[in-house]
C-alpha cells in the first residue's frame, strides 16, 4: 500500500516521457522529409555560434527589454530544472528532499529557485502585459491571429501556473518545518515563499499537508504536460533552438547556394564536346529530372524544416522587414509558420496513411504562401539578421522564387524583361554589349 | 565632364604582356545607368590620381548574374558567371574592386564554388586602402564641417559585414559624420534589393526608399552618402518624395572623395 504514489508517480512520469519520445520521433521524422543540406563548416565556428547565440543568447539582447526578461525565464527554467531532478528522485523512491544533506549548499540551492521563481513571475506577467495589454504591433499582425496568440498566452499561464505551485509546496513545506510535522525535516531556505505564511495561518497540520503534496503534485504533472504541449505548440525553441544554432548560416549572409543541378545543365550546355549521357548516367539514376526550388516543404532541406519548427513567433524578423513595414502582405514569419503548419499537414497525413504521403492536392505554394509575398522581397537580409535564434526565412523565399521562375516561367513580367535583357545583352537593360565603356568619354 | 579619364581595357593590358594592379569591375549600372556611370567616372578620377595601373573588360564585361539570382532564375546566373569566370581566368586576373555591392558579393562569395577565386574588393574598402597606403590624399575641403549620413547597402553590410570602410573613407572628407537611428547591422534597405529595382512593389501604404529616406533625413544631412548605385537611385528618389531635393543631395561615397581631391 505505501508504495501506491510511487507506483503512480513512475506510471506519470513513464507515460509523460513516452509520449514525449513519440512526439520527438515523429519531429525528426519530418524534419528528415527535408533534403540533404549543406552542413559543412568549421565546426568549431558552429559550437561557438551555439554557445553565444542559444546558450548566451547574444542576440536576444539586441532588445534590451525583452532580452533582459526573457534571460530571467530562461536562467530560471534551466535553474529550477535542478529542482525538478529532486522531485522526479523524491517521486520515485518516496523520499522527501532527497538533497537536504547538502546543508548550506541546499539552502542556497532552494533560496535561488526561490528567487528565480519570483522573478519569472514578474516576467511573464510583464510578456503577458505586452502581448495583451500595450498591445505591441509585431504580436498583432494577421499571421498572429486565433492559435498562434492563444498559443502565446498559454504558455504564459503554464508558467505562472507552474511557479505558483512551485511556491506553495515551498510555503505549505516550510509552515509544516516549523509545526516539527512528521517527515518534514527543517531543509532549505524560503526567501519567497515564508511571505505565504499568511495565507496558511491557522491551518492544521493535515491540511497543510494536503495543500502541501497538492501542489507538489500539480507542480510536477504540470511539467510532464508542459513537456507534452512543447511539440504542439511554437515552444519548440527551448530545445530546437539549440540545434537550429549549431546548423545555422556559418557562411555570409549575402552568399546564396548554387544549385548543383543547374551547375550540371549549364556545364552542359556550354562545352560542346560534353556527352550527356554520360553525365546523366552519373548523376541520375531515377530518371526523372531534378525539379528545380520549391513548391512544398518536401523540396526544402531539412535546416529549413527544422528552421520552421524552431520559429518561437516572436516576429523581430517581421518587424524588421522592410516590405512589411510599408504594408505590403510578407511576413518574414508567416513564411516559418506557413512551413510548419504544411510540414504538419504531410506529417498528419502520413501519420494517417501508414507512414506513406497520400497527395492531397495542396502544396506550400499558393495554398500556404501566396506569390505576392515571395514577390515583395527585397533579400536585404534584415529578418535573418534580426532572428534570435539563427532562423534564414530569405532562403526558403528564393528557393519558392527559383521554383516560380524554372518550373513555371512565372515572374512578373518585368522582371522577365530584365532577365531577356540578360540574356540577349549581358545587362538588365536594353543596351548594346559593345556600349559598355561609353561612360568613359561622357 | 571634360576631364579626360585614363582607362585601359584588359584585352589592352594582354597585348602589352602586363598585368594591372586590379580589375575595376564596372557592372551593368555603372557603364549604362545615367547616374552610376557618374560614379564610376568619379572612382575612375579616384584611381589615376593615385596612379593605379587598372583595367576594365569593356565590351567584354556582362551582367554578374546576380539580379537574375535573387529573382529565382538560377540558370541564367550561373550561365552569366561561367562565362565572366571564363573570361577573368583567362585573363588571370587575381584582384577586382567594384563599385557595385550586389557584383561584390555575387563574385566574392557565389563565384568560388563555380570555378572563379579571386580577392574581391567593395570601392571603398579599396579606396582606405590606397588612401592608408599614403596613394590618394585628400586636400580638398568642399565638405568640411557638412553633415553627411552614410546608408549602409544592404549586400555591403549585413551581407557581407563591411561597416568600416565606406565611414572610415567618409571621415577623410571632414565631414561630419551623422549616423541614423537604423545603422550598420539595422539598416533598413532601399527597397531595390532583390530584383525589386527592376519592377513595381507589391501594394502596400508606402514605398521602401521613401521610408528609408526619411531616415535619412531625420538626421537633418546635408548630404546622404552611398555605396551603391542601385540604393543612390533609390534614395534620390526618396529625396524627390520627401521635396528635399533643394537641400539634400545623395552622392556616392567615391563621388565625396572625388570632389575632396
Amino acid at each position: 500500500m505505501q508504495y501506491i504514489p510511487n507506483f503512480l508517480f513512475a506510471l506519470a512520469l513513464g507515460f509523460g516521457v513516452w509520449f514525449f519520445y513519440n512526439n520527438v520521433r515523429k519531429l525528426i521524422r519530418n524534419i528528415k522529409l527535408g533534403k540533404e543540406a549543406d552542413v559543412s563548416g568549421d565546426r568549431s565556428e558552429r559550437w561557438s555560434n551555439m554557445a553565444r547565440i542559444a546558450l548566451g543568447q547574444s542576440k536576444m539582447v539586441v532588445r534590451p527589454i525583452a532580452g533582459f526578461l526573457h534571460i530571467i525565464v530562461y536562467v530560471g527554467f534551466i535553474i529550477i530544472n535542478i529542482e525538478v531532478l529532486e522531485i522526479i528522485l523524491d517521486g520515485l523512491l518516496g523520499t522527501h528532499r532527497l538533497f537536504a544533506f547538502l546543508g548550506g549548499t541546499y539552502d542556497f540551492l532552494i533560496a535561488s529557485f526561490e528567487i528565480l521563481a519570483f522573478l519569472v513571475i514578474v516576467s511573464v506577467v510583464i510578456f503577458w502585459l505586452r502581448r495583451n495589454v500595450i498591445r505591441l504591433q509585431r504580436f498583432l499582425k494577421p499571421e498572429m491571429k486565433g492559435w498562434p496568440k492563444q498559443d502565446g498566452n498559454l504558455i504564459l499561464y503554464i508558467e505562472l501556473v507552474l511557479m505558483f505551485l512551485f511556491l506553495t509546496m515551498n510555503g505549505a513545506d516550510y509552515q509544516l518545518q516549523q509545526m516539527g510535522a512528521e517527515h518534514y525535516a527543517q531543509a532549505g531556505s524560503f526567501p519567497i515563499s515564508q511571505f505565504l505564511a499568511p495565507v496558511f495561518q491557522g491551518l492544521s497540520e493535515s491540511t497543510l499537508i494536503i495543500i502541501e503534496r497538492g501542489a507538489w503534485w500539480l507542480h510536477i504533472l504540470g511539467i510532464l504536460f508542459f513537456l507534452n504541449y512543447l511539440y504542439y505548440s511554437k515552444h519548440l525553441h527551448i530545445l530546437l533552438a539549440f540545434p537550429n544554432t549549431f546548423y545555422g548560416r556559418v557562411k555570409p549572409q549575402g552568399q546564396f547556394n548554387n544549385l548543383a543541378s543547374v551547375t550540371n545543365e549549364v556545364k552542359l550546355m556550354m562545352d560542346p564536346n560534353a556527352d550527356p549521357f554520360a553525365a546523366d548516367a552519373g548523376t541520375e539514376d531515377a530518371g526523372e529530372p531534378e525539379k528545380f526550388g520549391a513548391s512544398d516543404v518536401t523540396d526544402l532541406n531539412w535546416v529549413q524544416l527544422m528552421n520552421a519548427y524552431t520559429c518561437t513567433e516572436c516576429g523581430r524578423c517581421t518587424s524588421e522587414c522592410p516590405a512589411n513595414q510599408t504594408g505590403k502582405k510578407l511576413s518574414p514569419r508567416k513564411i516559418m509558420m506557413d512551413t510548419r503548419d504544411r510540414l504538419e499537414e504531410v506529417g498528419k497525413n502520413m501519420d494517417a496513411n501508414k507512414g506513406t504521403f497520400v497527395p492531397d492536392g495542396k502544396q506550400l505554394l499558393d495554398d500556404y504562401i501566396t506569390r505576392e509575398e515571395l514577390w515583395a522581397c527585397t533579400t536585404c537580409n534584415a529578418c535573418v539578421q534580426a532572428c534570435p535564434v539563427s532562423i534564414d526565412p530569405l532562403s526558403i523565399i528564393v528557393e519558392m522564387r527559383r521554383y516560380l521562375v524554372m518550373e513555371q516561367s512565372a515572374a512578373p513580367t518585368e522582371l522577365n524583361n530584365m532577365m531577356s535583357n540578360i540574356e540577349n545583352n549581358g545587362a538588365p537593360w536594353p543596351y548594346n554589349q559593345m556600349d559598355r565603356l561609353n561612360w568613359v568619354n561622357e | 565632364m571634360s576631364e579626360q579619364l585614363k582607362v585601359k581595357t584588359m584585352e589592352a593590358f594582354l597585348a602589352e604582356g602586363k598585368q594591372p594592379e586590379i580589375l575595376f569591375w564596372v557592372g551593368s549600372a555603372g557603364s549604362y545607368d545615367d547616374r552610376a556611370k557618374k560614379i564610376s567616372r568619379a572612382f575612375v578620377r579616384l584611381l589615376n590620381k593615385a596612379e593605379v595601373d587598372f583595367a576594365v573588360l569593356g565590351p567584354e564585361e556582362s551582367s554578374t548574374g546576380d539580379v537574375a539570382k535573387r529573382a529565382g532564375n538560377e540558370f541564367l546566373f550561373q550561365m552569366q558567371a561561367m562565362m565572366n569566370i571564363e573570361l577573368l581566368n583567362g585573363y588571370e586576373i587575381k584582384r577586382i574592386v567594384t563599385c557595385d555591392p550586389h557584383s561584390f558579393n555575387t563574385i566574392k562569395n557565389e563565384y568560388p564554388s563555380l570555378g572563379g577565386t579571386y580577392e574581391v574588393l567593395h570601392h571603398t574598402q579599396y579606396l582606405k586602402e590606397l588612401i592608408d597606403a599614403g596613394r590618394l590624399s585628400l586636400t580638398g575641403n568642399e565638405y568640411k564641417g557638412k553633415r553627411v549620413t552614410f546608408h549602409d547597402p544592404c549586400y555591403l553590410g549585413r551581407a557581407n559585414n563591411v561597416y568600416e570602410a565606406p565611414r572610415n573613407v567618409l571621415a577623410k572628407t571632414n565631414a561630419n559624420l551623422v549616423e541614423m537611428k537604423r545603422n550598420k547591422q539595422t539598416a533598413l534597405c532601399c527597397g531595390a534589393g532583390g530584383a525589386q529595382m527592376f519592377k513595381e512593389p507589391e501594394k502596400g501604404d508606402m514605398d521602401i526608399n521613401v521610408l528609408r529616406t526619411k531616415d535619412a533625413l531625420e538626421t537633418n544631412p546635408d548630404i546622404i552618402a552611398t555605396g551603391c548605385p542601385y540604393c543612390n537611385t533609390m534614395m534620390t528618389d526618396g529625396i524627390k518624395a520627401h521635396e528635399k531635393e533643394d537641400s539634400v543631395t545623395v552622392l556616392d561615397v567615391a563621388e565625396l572623395l572625388a570632389n575632396s581631391l
